[in-house]
């Protein structure tokens, strides 16, 4: 039977909640193609979310948590999404563009010789022909490409499209499923993992704080026997006015190619050309000139607020809204008001 | 042992790109530069080709344009260039791309370890590095921010993976592709001589029969480009005394739009 497969993906027990996003759109397209939607879970405490998938969405779920799929990794994964494709060839496997949705549809795709689209903001769907609109040239254009049903392989951006509200009376029938690779014949060991520090992440962010260059003017005095005081600067700047800011918003840290580059945060926070594209409902851009490459990142946000210094900084013009002034009087001034207004 | 890297040429990262009347993609004057984030692949081959006494190979799937990629690839020390090119080859789809790329590959010989930027930006993709390597038959290891170890003899290698939930070190066997991260290094700049050298070179075109490959169809297509829709944004300056009177003005501002 034709159907729409929906990987839900799970490291380490948690799911990514993106996830839930992509099985909302499988089931609309589902409905319109009258199929139904089978979830895929691999990994550890997979039976345990099918629950959730089930509640999302999905009328099967197919689970595998065997041993070797405990961690991901791409070739146990890869081989066995492949293996289920094979099986059923769907209309459409859908899943969301992460780290690992990537390289795992692409590396299933090329197994089974479907065709692969990735970042899609919008689908629209044509009998068996889906199109897809994505950013091109570090998402100063678009394109559209469309991609044929069967075994089409679809990957959207993360809050591009809308989860189905949980409905905890939904069940859906599991089907547990062995693994295709041994343990012996998977190359890849995994020697360790350490958990990402940071709270909030970047790509699904509701809220964004970022700063740039400006983050350097900070007024107060380091230390004696800094090696650099600018970047002591740059980097207190961001624990006492941009770390407290977002921690009241709940929001992610966000930073300018030029503050990255200088050393004052590391290359995880960058959005815009060479750094993550993002596209929250609030973007906050404080000491931010908004060179075209980190307009590129952060052009998709809903509302953008600036902060700067120079009224004319390019940023200004994108923005909904703009306090001219230093960001070391009005964020501190912000996250007071924001405490006073939403109760914290 | 052998590494290979892939480049293109793509727009000057301050360059405005725009799609014109013909539904042609257009940077006006501005310059090509190579891929941004092949500056830290092209560097790492350089250096893994050292480390481990072999040569360093770039490759390029395209057009002519992609020959001032390679000329910057070979200025910054790479050993050797070949673009590969047909008719008929659609570098948007990515299962094109990447049967071409694996045929190049073998066709190189010897190749240990092909190493990829983590995404070209003229396209927005990736998946032609994964299928790369499924093409190839050899194990991939993507979001690459170090590599531990590189063992020629041994044939193995240990890198450090970034995820979105932490990072994970791993180690695989030899033959493998690997696509890197920025800040896995600091890319050289191209020397006087390299670039005297590199603008002398001549850079040898393998045709798809060169590489005894037949491509099946094209698995997606592409249907078109459009330009960003234009955003009407009338940005209001807030105003106010003080940092607290304009930072509270903001606030009910926000709380109106629904964004907090």
């Amino acid at each position: 039977m034709s159907r729409v497969i929906v990987f839900v993906e799970n490291f380490d027990g948690h799911v990514n909640p993106t996830s839930w996003e992509a099985l909302g759109l499988g089931s609309t397209l589902a409905q319109q193609w009258g199929v139904p939607v089978t979830a895929v879970v691999f990994g550890k405490n997979a039976t345990a979310l099918a629950e959730d998938a089930a509640q999302y969405g999905a009328d099967h779920v197919v689970v595998c948590e065997d041993e070797t799929l405990a961690t991901y990794r791409l070739e146990p994964y890869a081989a066995l999404l492949a293996k289920l494709v094979s099986e059923h060839a769907p209309k459409l496997v859908l899943g969301v563009g992460t780290n690992i949705g990537r390289e795992l549809f692409a590396t299933a795709a090329a197994d089974v010789g479907g065709g692969i689209i990735t970042e899609a903001s919008e689908v629209s769907v044509d009998g068996d022909t889906l199109t897809a609109t994505r950013p091109a040239f570090s998402g100063k254009v678009l394109m559209k490409m469309s991609v044929s049903a069967p075994n089409a392989f679809l990957l959207i951006r993360a809050r591009a499209f809308k989860p189905n509200s949980k409905d905890a009376s939904r069940k859906a029938e599991v089907t547990t499923v062995s693994p295709v690779m041994a343990e012996a014949d998977i190359s890849t060991k995994v020697e360790s993992f350490t958990p990402e520090t940071s709270k909030v992440n970047l790509s699904d962010a509701g809220i964004i704080v970022s700063a740039g260059r400006g983050i350097a003017n900070n007024p107060a005095t380091p230390p004696a026997g800094v090696a650099d005081a600018t970047i002591w600067k740059a980097q207190h700047g961001f624990e006492t006015v941009v770390q407290p800011l977002a921690d009241v918003l709940g929001a992610a840290v966000g930073a300018s190619r030029a503050a990255v580059d200088a050393g004052y945060i590391s290359y995880d926070h960058q959005v815009g050309q060479t750094g993550k594209s993002v596209n929250p409902d609030l973007y906050i851009a404080a000491g931010i000139s908004g060179a075209i490459q980190h307009q590129a990142g952060m052009r998709n946000s809903k509302v953008i607020v600036a902060i700067n210094k120079d009224g004319d900084a390019p940023i200004f013009k994108m923005a909904r809204y703009g306090i001219v002034g230093d960001l070391y009087e009005v964020l501190p001034a912000l996250t007071e008001a924001l405490k006073k207004k939403l109760g914290k | 042992m052998h590494i290979v890297t892939f480049t293109r040429s793509t727009p000057d990262t301050t360059a405005k790109v725009e799609v014109n009347g013909k539904g042609e993609v257009t940077w006006g004057d501005a310059a090509t530069v190579v891929n941004p984030w092949d500056e830290y692949s092209l560097e790492e081959a350089i250096v893994q080709a050292k480390n481990v006494g072999g040569k360093a190979t770039v490759i390029a799937i395209g057009t002519e344009m992609h020959n001032e990629a390679l000329k910057h690839s070979l200025a910054m020390g790479l050993d050797a260039a070949v673009r590969v090119w047909s008719d008929g080859l659609d570098v948007t789809d990515s299962l094109h791309w990447a049967t071409a790329a694996a045929a190049a590959v073998n066709k190189v010989g010897d190749v240990g370890l092909v190493i990829f930027g983590k995404e070209s930006v003229d396209t927005g993709t990736d998946q032609h590095i994964y299928q790369t390597a499924r093409k190839l038959g050899w194990t991939m290891l993507s979001y690459v921010a170090k590599i531990l170890e590189l063992d020629a003899a041994n044939k193995t290698i240990k890198v450090e993976k970034v995820l979105e939930g932490g990072k994970q070190v791993l180690t695989a066997k030899l033959p493998a592709v690997i696509s890197v991260m920025k800040g896995i290094n600091e890319p050289r700049y191209p020397s006087f001589i390299g670039i005297r050298k590199a603008s002398k070179a001549e850079i040898p075109v393998w045709s798809l029969s060169d590489l005894g490959v037949t491509l099946p169809a094209a698995s997606t297509q592409l249907v078109g480009y459009s330009n960003l829709p234009v955003q009407e944004v009338v940005t209001e300056i807030i105003d106010g005394a003080t940092p607290q009177e304009k930072a509270e003005k903001l606030v009910e501002k926000l709380l109106e739009a629904k964004v907090l």
